[in-house]
């Protein structure tokens, strides 16, 4: 090591290193700077005492302090529970009929119900709920069991063609391959496309129209306007939800469709079960409840509260 | 050790000095009246204002300025900024900017020397020393004075002081932010929330320093203002001079009778201008960035210049084309031709047309918006009748302190219904009628349906209309999407 000397022009020390000629001053860090440096390192120590700190195979280690980030999140959980406790259990205590009495109950209920159909819904019925082929989109107006709020509470409460399940929407159109030649489920094919505005009528619709009234009219009605207590569809409408045309009607017509869906009592919560039935009545499809049941729904509200 | 200054003889060169400490010496005279009453006008407006009411209706706190932070909402008198108008307050921070070039390149550093907190602040504190401890010299003989009893209760009364002043000054502040009499009472109460206490302290806390203790030392290493400003200055704004080609040479203890003595300039070396300067420096060595030009450097000279007989103006507000012309023996510019120049003519101008500009746009102002977001999860859904169903979330601002009656429509959409999620398709009208609180955003989800025959996508217009004040209406584009021809 070179001797230490003092550099001339800055009066300041050199390091004694030397390379190329060029020489390194001594000028050292500021005392605030080290003294902020040295606090950092006390700072340090404490915090590896106090917090988590070392990483080990499936957690960390525990700090005095006790403190763990899924402990927090765990903490924060059970406060949003117990802030939430009172809404849900004013929504359970409430029939689903009247969830719309009060405003505040029915946006957080759509609001509870937005983020389970998130859960458990998206998978069939796509995450804006407009469903594919086979999978109806419940933002449209058009209802195969029932458009109502207790429609379709009733829908996810007990699901569709469950076959252990006694209460579950159940129903099931004959596949017509084995009792009616390929030509007249063409014919057929014909009128249902004629009554639905898809094309004109010629003579294949008169034919289909004859087959239609013998086979079809029991569960879709004379006119094919449908039969919600059989979820039988509206054929008339422009809604489809396996197709319209001629080629997936005639395969609809020859080999039936069974759609089925879970029945979610018993895997969700009621709760839970009745913010998703509103939830999806507020897509901008839902109806309002028939008088009939709205009456019937205030007799057992009047029973029930002495 | 052996320190590098014994080894070199030379001196280690820093770039920052340490502080000596200035007792600068009470002064009268009439910048130091302009002083006071500059003073006076500042530190009113600084503590009155959050105490001002303004009656805006039920619906809007009654205090003349307040900086709402949690509703965002910004009020000052008559004028109520929402954060999407905050173009008015960048309007006003340039309007600050340019009144800044305007005035230094009228009066030089005039911000610096009489309105800048810093000054101000640090000017109270200098009269609370002077007030407690006497006037400089009884400053620095109390300094040097060893610490007794006296000297030490003196001192404790004296920070118990600054320490008043800078909670004052700190407690001020966060008036600003919510409605003063009830955050008095909570601060007091102790139910002030906490981000309170930490403004006040921290206020306190830089207060208390900055003015107590740092003084100058802000002006000369912490401010970047004095360097900008120098970049703003020309030959032809004024500033605080010293003009030399009179005082020098200076001759100390000079009576008015050797005065005749040609060969002696009209200083008499007293020192009154560099005891009196807050800053602690000698203006006699030329224009300086620690020179803050609060011209009681003035004062002082012109009253030793009464004394010994001279005409005042030793030292004196001067530009430095104006310097030339006098040190060769000419006449100054009148000082109406030094403000009015083109130069800040031209800074007024501007600084006009914005503020012009402001008001124009201020009085505009319908105090009514709308904004349209498409659904866009599923974009279009198909209704049984065929037709085809966009949605939109619609938000409309009442902007004004009262709820208001208004109606949504659509246009440019041919055939097209609109329904809130409440009412139905079939009940829809030309309008969708929305009851909006005051002073909030209403946000309505529409739903907006068109025959399926049509382009793919739609541009049409959503219209909000106030239905109790004629004319007030606005609009927003929209796009209205179908399915693919053929679906
Ligand atoms: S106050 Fe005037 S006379 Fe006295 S030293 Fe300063 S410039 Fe010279
Ligand atoms: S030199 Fe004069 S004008 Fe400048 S800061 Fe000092 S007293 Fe004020």
């Amino acid at each position: 090591m070179a001797e230490k000397r003092v550099d001339e022009p800055t009066g300041t020390e050199t390091m004694g290193h030397e390379w190329d000629g060029i020489e390194e001053l001594n000028t050292p860090l500021p005392r605030w700077w080290l003294w902020a440096f040295y606090a950092s390192i006390a700072w340090a120590a404490v915090y590896v005492v106090l917090y988590p700190a070392w990483p080990l195979i499936d957690r960390a280690t525990a700090g005095a302090l006790g403190w763990t980030s899924t402990g927090q999140l765990e903490q924060e959980l059970a406060k949003e529970q117990a802030r939430k406790a009172p809404l849900l259990s004013a929504i359970a205590a409430t029939p689903i009929e009247r969830l719309a009495d009060d405003p505040r109950l029915m946006q957080a209920a759509i609001e509870g119900g937005r983020s389970a159909f998130k859960v458990s819904c998206v998978q069939c019925h796509g995450s804006g709920a407009a469903g594919s082929k086979g999978y109806p989109n419940l933002n449209d107006d058009d209802w195969l069991w029932g458009g109502d709020i207790a429609s379709i509470h009733f829908t996810i409460e007990h699901g569709i063609r469950q076959p252990d399940h006694d209460e579950t929407r159940m129903s099931q159109m004959p596949a017509f391959g084995g009792m009616l030649s390929p030509d007249q489920i063409a014919d057929l094919t014909a009128h249902v496309r004629t009554i639905s505005g898809q094309q004109k009528a010629d003579v294949a619709a008169a034919r289909g129209a004859e087959l239609f009234a013998q086979n079809c009219a029991a569960c879709h009605g004379p006119g094919g306007k449908g039969d919600r207590g059989l979820g039988a569809p509206n054929l008339t409408d422009a809604i489809w939800l396996y197709g319209g045309d001629a080629e997936t009607i005639g395969q609809t017509i020859a080999n039936s469709r069974y759609g089925v869906m879970p029945r979610w009592s018993g895997r969700l919560d009621p709760v839970t079960i009745k913010m998703l039935a509103a939830y999806v009545h507020s897509l901008g499809g839902g109806e309002a409840m028939p008088k009939s049941q709205m009456a019937e729904a205030e007799g057992t509200k009047a029973d029930g509260q002495p | 050790m052996v320190s590098p200054e014994d080894l070199t003889g030379l001196k280690k060169k820093s770039l920052y000095a340490k502080r000596e400490p200035v007792y600068p010496k009470a002064v009268t005279g009439r910048f130091r009246r302009l002083k006071w009453l500059v003073m006076a006008v500042t530190l009113t407006i600084y503590y009155v204002t959050p105490w001002l009411r303004w009656d805006r209706g039920p619906y809007a706190p009654d205090q003349a300025v307040l900086i709402d932070l949690a509703h965002r909402r910004f009020y000052m008198f008559g004028i109520e900024i929402w954060p999407h108008e905050f173009y008015y307050v960048a309007g006003l921070l340039i309007m600050a900017g340019i009144g800044l070039f305007l005035a230094t390149s009228a009066v030089g550093r005039a911000w610096c020397g009489y309105a800048c907190p810093q000054t101000v602040w640090t000017d109270v504190y200098q009269h609370v020393e002077r007030w407690i401890d006497g006037d400089r010299n009884a400053q620095i003989r109390l300094a040097k004075a060893p610490w007794t009893a006296s000297k030490l209760a003196r001192r404790l009364f004296k920070y118990a002081a600054f320490l008043a002043i800078a909670i004052a000054t700190g407690g001020a502040w966060i008036f600003y932010f919510a409605d003063a009499p009830t955050l008095l009472r909570d601060f007091i109460a102790g139910d002030a929330p906490f981000v309170a206490y930490a403004t006040v302290g921290v206020l306190t806390a830089t207060t208390f320093t900055l003015g107590g203790f740092m003084r100058e030392q802000v002006c000369i290493y912490m401010c970047p203002w004095p360097r900008i400003q120098t970049a703003m200055m020309d030959e032809k704004s004024l500033t605080v001079t010293y003009k030399e080609w009179r005082g020098e040479p200076r001759a100390r203890g000079t009576k008015k009778a050797t005065l005749v003595d040609l060969n002696r300039g009209d200083c008499i070396d007293c020192n009154a201008c560099v005891a009196v300067c807050p800053t602690g420096i000698d203006i006699r060595n030329g224009p300086q960035v620690g020179c803050i030009t609060c011209a009681l450097c003035i004062d002082a000279c012109d009253r030793v210049m009464t004394q010994i007989g001279r005409p005042r103006g030793l030292i004196d507000y001067a530009t430095l084309e104006d310097c030339r012309t006098e040190a060769a023996g000419g006449t100054p510019k009148p000082l109406a031709k030094t403000i009015f120049r083109p130069r800040t003519l031209i800074y007024f101008t501007l600084w006009a047309a914005i503020g012009l500009a402001m008001l124009f746009a201020l009085g505009a102002r319908t105090r009514l918006d709308i904004s349209a977001q498409q659904e866009r999860n599923p974009i279009y859904v198909r209704l049984s009748d065929g037709d085809i169903r966009n949605s939109y979330t619609v938000k409309i601002r009442n902007m004004e302190a009262r709820p208001r009656q208004v109606e949504v429509g659509i246009s440019d959409l041919p055939e097209a219904v609109a329904w809130t999620i409440e009412g139905s398709r079939e009940a829809a009208e030309g309008t969708v009628p929305v009851n909006v609180p005051a002073d909030s955003v209403a946000k309505v989800k529409l739903f907006v349906a068109a025959p399926a025959a049509g382009p793919q996508e739609d541009d049409f217009v959503f219209t909000v209309r106030s239905l109790d004040m004629e004319g007030a209406t606005a609009t927003v584009e929209s796009r209205f999407e179908r399915p693919e021809e053929g679906r």
